[in-house]
């Protein structure tokens, strides 16, 4: 391989980041470039077509296909009530007729004389996209949405579940290696984002939810409790769309796993300060990940660092260990050998060398790190 | 173009949703050899969104290992001048982007519209969902499900010829009404290839002529009695590339550089074990296990199958296993303790990290049995789709009374079954071959003799696209440099009351060896070495030609040697006992060399 790409996750005091807010389909841009928005600001409103009904005309008349045609009152295209007549047998000497009154107030969208049946379509649903996050319209993307661009405090977790949710950070955990338990979690916790420690387990979870607390961001949750909270197992990685009250944002993996030190404190220290958060996360080609978002206009251009993440790994770099049986462990690297070393289940491999905080210093596969990112 | 006779350097490419692949085939002494092998990542998403710079970084790397000039800047040199100078042909095949994706409808959902789902998987694609006239949804249910699913081409079929016309009609109904879009630009309108009932075109043609690109083919199910598959496998192979890829970034310029049309990526490998069945007259079993899919594909009563569990992988997939198959049948082929909390983590933090590799023998078991439980699901789902016509009335004689077979079994056969062809990471680069071969012997549980193989680099696509030009070559280096034979498995089928039990005897070169029920045992025998083996079963025992009779047969060894596996088949099981199970694994591993010790 040209070079072995290993992107870290993102955790950044200082970050230009943009965010782009697209309609799932063509509609209307409501803001311009350089309008200042708030979070909760629609940016673009479309409509999306209606769902469909099907009735079968023949069936109900009592009539071949072909023959629907005579006792239509309606054509394709029109629009109908609920109720309204859209077909009628003459009956006998004007009694006995078969009336089709239409289910739905909508639109005819097709008739076929080959099978009798009708397409009706509910009215268009609108849809609204708000702004995300506090920041400036940046570009317009014609008919479809806009970048909305921000400057403050960038942190990406690795797994999620639950949408976006916005509300103000409240540290409930002593230290980034703090167990956080269900009396940590009280009424005062109402609309925030909570920031946890080492691990919480599915019932704090649940009354986090209880008292309504937005979002909890935690180092790590085990997989049973997750399935418990879901009521399923995850089989791909594919979250955001879970309605479960709450979105929860894992920073470092399943287990007990103390939070980076620098995640635990920046978060710390934006307390009382509103963030933008999502736990969407999907683990596909065009990775997504999970996102804690701090706005902070009075951040000067030149502290501002962008989030670049095309460099490779360089003696010096700081590195999280994602793999056993160093998993969770942080440190330095020492050593980039370029050849391929046997490691332990005899795979040949690059490999690196790592020192870690205690001073101690392994080799492992260069696939089992990730640069943590500034 | 060249002709066939006269080829002597070929490049190959692959490229796939990660990695772009390519091969140099130049013709030796002994015939076509792969001389080298080159990969860069793919290059069709952003920054660069133009797949042939991966294409030409994977040339690249070819270009300095072969020690040879191939590119002049963009473009190949042809002729072939001299070893150190040109190619003759230059072939690709794609599944970057996702892949082929297809929707496939049909009025029964278990005769036309499951023999349009066979023609789209053999085709090589993902059959995102199967419509039909009776699969219990409401019309505007499966509206709704086109408008959400967006395929790249929908496969219509319906309606034996003469046979039913407006089950037909109101699929096309269906399709108009969701005017599906397709995945990539607006700018063109879907492919609807239409292979149903000849009587039913004018009609289709009336409901989607407007509203899609809409091809005509050959009925593929013309009457129940058979089907006709290849005009629409065909079609398909075609607009994957005019209508499909053309789409995707700088498809369209590596279409101009390729000698002849880009396929995609499984239908190149159905193609290639299609052929390599066809050649040996034998029965074939493949199976590419990947990060997100695996494929299966398969020969049996010289018909082929091919399926995609498109959510059962190594990496993306690799938590969907678990759910699929529960925890407790993952951790049944675990050869030690592990608590299920810690199993769980494991496996989802390998979800969420996808990239990262075992470091430990431990942690290179965990993800060698989640590979068996993936392999066994792959295999279950190709056998419901790999089955004998459904809806064939079938003359019987009194004979048959005795021999039903019915209409809708399954063609897998393990007992028949000659040999098994095992591609992807977890197979191809196991540390030690043994560790793919017994991963297969697991999943797959073959019966009597098979040989095991694996594709040693997975270059099986590039040699598909290549039988398409020169069959010759393909199979040459098929042969020579790509399968890798692991040796044959030697397993009768039936059980004993208790471990320990006699099973089998067998004899071969003068000795002589009892392998006792509930045992494995491993016979040296090398690459390319073939040996009479004369296996003498128990009498609750069968080796193929009944039980307790004794089979004489000559048997090819590989790289693992002679694998007796006489624990049971008809159901295999593990024991039930936590401690025994253990125990026995650790005993075959033991016995196999599967893995090295633990200090």
């Amino acid at each position: 391989m040209a070079h072995a790409f290993t992107p870290g996750l993102k955790v950044s005091e200082k970050a230009v980041i943009y965010k782009e807010r697209r309609l799932p389909l063509k509609g209307e841009v409501v803001v311009k470039i350089g309008d200042k928005v708030k979070a909760d600001d629609i940016v673009a409103k479309t409509a999306i077509p209606g769902d469909v009904e099907t009735l079968n005309i023949a069936g109900r008349l009592g009539v071949s296909p072909e023959d629907v045609k005579e006792f239509l009152k309606v054509k394709v295209g029109q629009e109908v009530n609920k109720d309204d007549v859209i077909a009628e047998t003459n009956g006998f000497f004007g009694l006995f007729k078969t009336v089709i009154k239409s289910p739905i107030t909508g639109s005819i969208e097709n008739i076929s004389g080959i099978t009798g049946q009708m397409i009706l379509r509910h009215p268009p649903k609108p849809i609204e996209i708000d702004a995300y996050i506090d920041g400036y319209v940046t570009e317009i993307i014609e008919n479809e949405g806009v970048k909305v661009q921000t400057k403050g405090t960038f942190v990406q977790g690795i797994f999620g579940i639950g949408g976006e949710a916005r509300g103000e950070i409240m540290r409930i955990a002593k230290s980034n290696d703090s167990v956080i338990t269900e009396n940590d979690i009280t009424s005062n916790c109402k609309g925030k984002v909570l920031i946890a420690g080492a691990f919480i387990d599915v019932k704090t979870l649940r009354k986090a939810v209880s008292v309504g607390a937005k979002g909890i961001v935690v180092g790590g949750i085990d997989d049973r409790d997750i399935k418990e909270f879901l009521g399923y197992d995850i089989g791909v990685a594919i979250t955001g769309s879970e309605k479960k009250g709450i979105t929860l944002i894992v920073t470092e993996g399943f287990g007990q796993m103390s939070m980076a030190k620098r995640t635990f404190e920046i978060l710390s220290s934006h307390e009382g300060e509103v963030a933008s958060i999502n736990g969407a996360t999907q683990i596909r080609a065009g990775v997504l990940r999970p996102e804690v978002i701090i706005p902070n206009f009075n951040l000067k251009d030149e502290d501002l660092s962008s989030v670049d993440s095309s460099s490779g790994i360089k003696v010096g770099h700081n590195v999280r260990i994602i793999r056993a049986p160093y998993f969770g462990l942080i440190g330095k690297v020492t050593k980039l050998p370029p050849e391929l070393e046997k490691i332990e289940t005899e795979a040949k491999v690059r490999i690196l060398e790592v020192e870690l905080n205690d001073g101690r210093k392994i080799t492992l596969p260069r696939a089992n790190i990730e640069l943590i990112e500034e | 173009m060249i002709k066939p006779e006269e080829i002597k350097s070929i490049v190959a490419t692959d490229c796939g949703s990660t990695t772009t692949k390519a091969i140099l085939i130049e013709k030796k002494e002994d015939g076509y050899r792969l001389i080298v092998r080159g990969e860069a990542p793919t290059t069709v998403e952003a920054p660069f969104e133009d797949v042939t710079r991966g294409v030409l970084n994977a040339v690249t790397e070819v270009e300095e290992l072969a020690n040879k000039e191939i590119l002049d800047g963009e473009n190949f040199i042809k002729p072939y001048k001299d070893k150190n100078h040109g190619i003759d042909i230059y072939i690709s095949t794609s599944s970057a982007g996702g892949g082929l994706q297809m929707m496939v409808a049909g009025v029964v959902k278990t005769m036309t519209a499951e023999s349009a789902a066979r023609a789209a998987l053999g085709a090589g694609a993902i059959v995102m969902d199967t419509i039909a006239s009776n699969d219990g949804r409401q019309m505007h249910e499966k509206i709704e499900r086109i408008r959400t699913l967006r395929p790249d081409m929908i496969l219509l079929s319906g309606g034996v010829d003469g046979g039913t016309i407006s089950h037909v009609a109101e699929l096309s109904e269906i399709i108009a009404a969701a005017d599906p879009k397709p995945r990539f630009g607006s700018t063109y309108k879907l492919p609807v290839i239409f292979a149903g009932n000849k009587d039913a075109r004018e009609i289709v043609k009336n409901n989607l002529g407007e509203k899609t690109d809409l091809f005509i083919v050959e009925n593929l199910r013309p009457v129940l009695e058979r089907e006709n598959l290849k005009p629409a496998r065909d079609k398909i192979h075609d607009l994957f590339m005019e209508h499909v890829m053309a789409q995707a970034p700088g498809y369209k310029k590596l279409m101009s550089w390729t000698d002849v049309s880009i396929m995609p990526t499984p239908g190149a490998v159905g193609l290639l074990i299609e052929k390599i069945a066809k050649k040996n007259g034998i029965e074939v079993l493949g199976v590419d296990i990947g990060g997100a899919t695996t494929d299966v594909f398969s020969v049996f009563q010289e018909i082929f199958n091919r399926t995609v569990s498109a959510n059962l992988g190594m990496s993306y997939s690799i938590s969907n296993v678990m759910a699929s198959s529960g925890i407790k049948n993952i951790m049944r082929w675990i050869p030690f303790h592990m608590d299920e909390k810690e199993v769980r983590n494991r496996i989802k933090n390998k979800m969420i990290r996808p990239t990262t590799i075992p470091q430990t023998i431990e942690d290179l078991q965990l993800e060698q049995a989640i590979a068996r439980e993936a392999l066994r699901l792959a295999l279950e789902q190709h056998k419901t789709m790999a089955v004998s016509l459904k809806g064939v009335q079938q003359e019987r004689t009194i004979s048959d009374t005795f021999n039903q077979t019915q209409s809708g079994a399954t063609l897998v056969n393990m007992e028949t079954l000659n040999m098994i062809v095992g591609s992807g990471g977890v197979l191809s680069h196991a540390p030690r071959r043994v560790q793919s071969a017994f991963m297969m012997i697991d999943a797959f549980l073959p019966e009597g003799f098979t040989m095991l193989t694996v594709d040693s680099i997975f270059m099986m696509p590039q040699l598909g696209v290549l039988s398409q030009v020169h069959e010759q070559a393909a199979t040459e280096v098929f042969d020579k440099d790509c399968l890798i034979r692991l040796g044959t498995c030697i397993a009768p089928i039936g059980n004993a009351k208790k471990y320990g039990s006699s099973c089998i005897t067998v004899s071969f070169n003068g000795n002589t060896k009892e392998v006792k029920y509930g045992e494995m045992a491993l016979i040296p025998l090398g690459v390319g070495e073939k040996m009479k083996i004369k296996v003498k079963p128990e009498k609750n025992f069968d080796m193929g030609e009944g039980n307790g009779k004794e089979v004489t047969k000559e048997v090819e060894g590989g790289v693992v040697g002679l694998i007796i596996d006489a624990r049971g088949r008809r159901p295999f099981t593990l024991p039930e006992d936590n401690k025994l199970r253990v125990e026995k694994l650790t005993e075959w591993n033991k016995v196999l060399g599967t893995y090295p010790e633990i200090k």
